[in-house]
């Protein structure tokens, strides 16, 4: 991550697809893993580390739409309600049937994943701006049905209480706890993507992003892997729905919105289109931006408007600012914040003699 | 009941044409652009919000009639298109789908933020010179604002068909959709085109704001009918001008036979619900839509 190498000295294949270039480059990523979960969590007070939360959970949808928009240029607006799907699923499997999270969490996921495979399947035919507003209608749909059918949505709120996640006998009461457990779930989504996007797989979606027509002729079976895209895609989403749910202590279908499902379009955008780190990046970015938004208003906000101004003043600014991102970053830096940080580092690659 | 039963079927018949017009309008400067540009305007309820907003702003401002706040309207989406489209969607011309659908989400974002920010969050009222009274034809109840809107829906529609199909500007569009590089190579500005394809869904997208912000008042819940966009222009076909109205007029119709026969049973909301099926059943089928063109894809 950090390191300056002084060329590329790579003789085999297995050492260019190697998840680590270098051997330092294995040290700097243990020494953020041991920045993270060691010490981030144990020094940060509750509020923080709640905030912390909410981009682990936001990490884990990023990765997951990133693999489907950025890896295979699959659009969708669907995200949100995939995660509603694994959201419901969870709950209802608890209230129900009180399952321990080892159950609800892959039984969520898998539920999104056929939920999204079924909503993939026209994308065999169609492409582009259709397949965005297929994908759009199928965010209406689920969240309707979610709404309308009262044995998923328990009732006339449609939302469930659910209770936190048990760990060696004992509830995750306290944030930190909540930390510890979710960067186990955003750990293991990173890993699995970064293997997944350089396996087998993740090559067929990068081809088929790339020219899906060529792609098809050297024999890659388009329908198939559009299909586990869709699918891997949306267990990424099943399992942040119900992280989410875990994290809120109820399901509801409003946290699952079309709004949500933009929010987390911008995310991948932001951060960087077909990279894991953009996925992070972007997710933190635009986890933060309402936060720091408030942050800002609350301080700084009177020298602008008056008080009663202000508390309307907040939501509006927040989109105001979210959309101009988006058009900042689409038209400014198309790649994202991850190519930002590949300029900075490239920048002292052979600094200080960059010439 | 049979007779009661034949009544209420054309009642919800008439009201679905005349919503389904009023759609057909919208979804008009949604075509415009897509024909033109080939960019996709995700903020086309925005744009109409916006619309709504500033007619609604300049009647209750400045006391300005209603033709003169209409005008206000038209001029300010003229003046808004030509710069949205100068600062956000040039740039991106040439690039993937999905940066154009991103660039219009974030506009509409922004249109909506800045929309409650300037005019307040209140609704307002938009006051068409035409009465209150419905005209009565037998069980068919027509408010007036509807007929003027159908009205002025068909007669763009007209207006546009012909533009397209006669006009110098008109053909010169159709040629930059085609094929940017042949038009520039057979000396087309095709910069120039892209800016008034703006501009005129920026002029259709005013008229749709003044229409439904009569019909349905002006606040930020007014970028809502931007929703109903999709399955019209998909139905019809993404750059067909008769496809639009095609489309309307069965979203209109299916959505209020939806409500009317649907909503008892499963409790509401089939109306913003039904369309989308419909949709997602074409999309299935023929996904260019009733009147779209098939478009040939070269590796």
């Amino acid at each position: 991550m950090f390191h300056r190498e002084s060329g590329v000295f790579k003789t085999s294949y297995a050492a260019d697809m190697g998840l680590y270039p270098l051997p330092i480059a294995r040290w700097a990523v243990a020494a953020f893993a041991g920045l993270f979960i060691v010490i981030a969590p144990f020094a940060l007070s509750e509020y923080y580390v709640s905030i912390l939360n909410l981009i682990l959970i936001a990490c884990v949808g990023a990765l997951g739409l990133n693999i489907l928009v950025g890896y295979t240029g699959q659009i969708s607006i669907g995200h949100g309600a995939f995660m509603s799907v694994g959201a419901y699923t969870a709950a209802n499997l608890v209230t129900q049937l009180h399952a321990p999270f080892w159950i609800t969490i892959p039984a969520g996921g898998v539920m999104a994943a056929l939920i999204g495979a079924i909503v993939g399947i026209p994308s065999l035919r169609i492409k582009g701006i259709y397949l965005a507003i297929a994908t759009l209608a199928a965010q209406l749909i689920i969240e309707w049905t979610i709404n309308h059918v009262p044995a998923i949505s328990g009732g006339v709120q449609a939302s469930i209480q659910v209770p936190r996640p048990t760990l060696f006998g004992t509830p995750l009461r306290t944030q930190t706890q909540l930390y510890l457990f979710l960067m186990a779930f955003v750990v293991l989504a990173i890993v699995g993507t970064s293997n997944l996007v350089r396996s087998r797989v993740g090559r067929a979606f990068i081809a088929i992003r790339d020219q899906d027509i060529a792609a098809e002729i050297i024999g890659i079976n388009i329908f198939h892997y559009k299909l586990w895209a869709f699918a891997i895609s949306s267990f990424y989403a099943g399992v942040t729905g119900v992280l989410y749910t875990y994290y809120l202590g109820i399901a509801n279908y409003e946290q699952f919105q079309l709004t949500v499902s933009i929010d987390y379009l911008a995310m991948i955008i932001i951060g960087g289109l077909g990279s894991v780190l953009g996925s992070i990046l972007g997710a933190i970015f635009v986890t933060l931006l309402p936060i720091m938004t408030r942050w800002f208003l609350e301080d700084f906000g009177w020298l602008l408007f008056s008080q009663a101004d202000l508390l309307n003043a907040i939501p509006n600014l927040r989109l105001i600012m979210f959309g101009g991102l988006i058009i900042f970053f689409l038209v400014v830096e198309p790649e994202g914040l991850n190519r930002l940080w590949r300029n900075i580092r490239n920048y002292f690659r052979v600094w200080p003699f960059s010439y | 009941m049979p007779d009661f039963e034949w009544q209420f079927t054309l009642v919800l018949l008439t009201n679905g044409i005349m919503i389904g017009l009023m759609y057909a309008l919208i979804a008009l400067g949604f075509v415009l652009i897509y024909k033109a540009t080939d960019a996709i305007n995700f903020a086309q309820g925005e744009f109409v919000m916006f619309a709504g907003f500033l007619a609604a702003v300049a009647a209750e401002m400045v006391g300005a009639p209603f033709w003169l706040s209409a005008l206000v309207a038209i001029a300010g989406m003229i003046a808004l298109g030509f710069g949205l489209e100068r600062v956000v969607l040039r740039p991106l011309i040439g690039r993937p789908v999905i940066a154009v659908v991103m660039a219009t989400i974030g506009l509409a974002a922004v249109l909506r933020g800045t929309a409650v920010m300037a005019f307040g969050a209140g609704t307002r009222a938009i006051i068409m010179p035409v009465s209150d009274e419905p005209f009565e034809l037998g069980p068919i109840m027509l408010p007036p604002v509807q007929l003027v809107g159908a009205g002025v829906s068909l007669v763009f529609l007209a207006a546009f068909t012909w533009f397209f199909l006669k006009s110098r500007t008109g053909i010169a569009m159709r040629a930059v959709a085609d094929s940017q590089q042949v038009a520039m190579a057979m000396g087309i500005n095709v910069r120039r085109y892209f800016a008034l394809a703006w501009a005129m869904a920026g002029v259709v997208s005013a008229l749709g704001g003044v229409v439904w912000g009569t019909m349905l008042g002006v606040d930020n819940q007014l970028a809502l009918v931007g929703l109903k966009v999709f399955p019209v222009v998909i139905l019809g076909g993404l750059d067909s001008v008769m496809g639009a109205v095609i489309g309307g007029l069965i979203v209109g119709i299916v959505e209020n036979f939806a409500a009317g026969y649907f909503d008892p049973i499963v409790g509401g909301g089939t109306k913003d619900f039904a369309p989308y099926v419909l949709m997602i059943l074409v999309l299935m089928i023929r996904p260019e839509g009733i009147f779209g063109r098939r478009r040939i894809e070269r590796v």
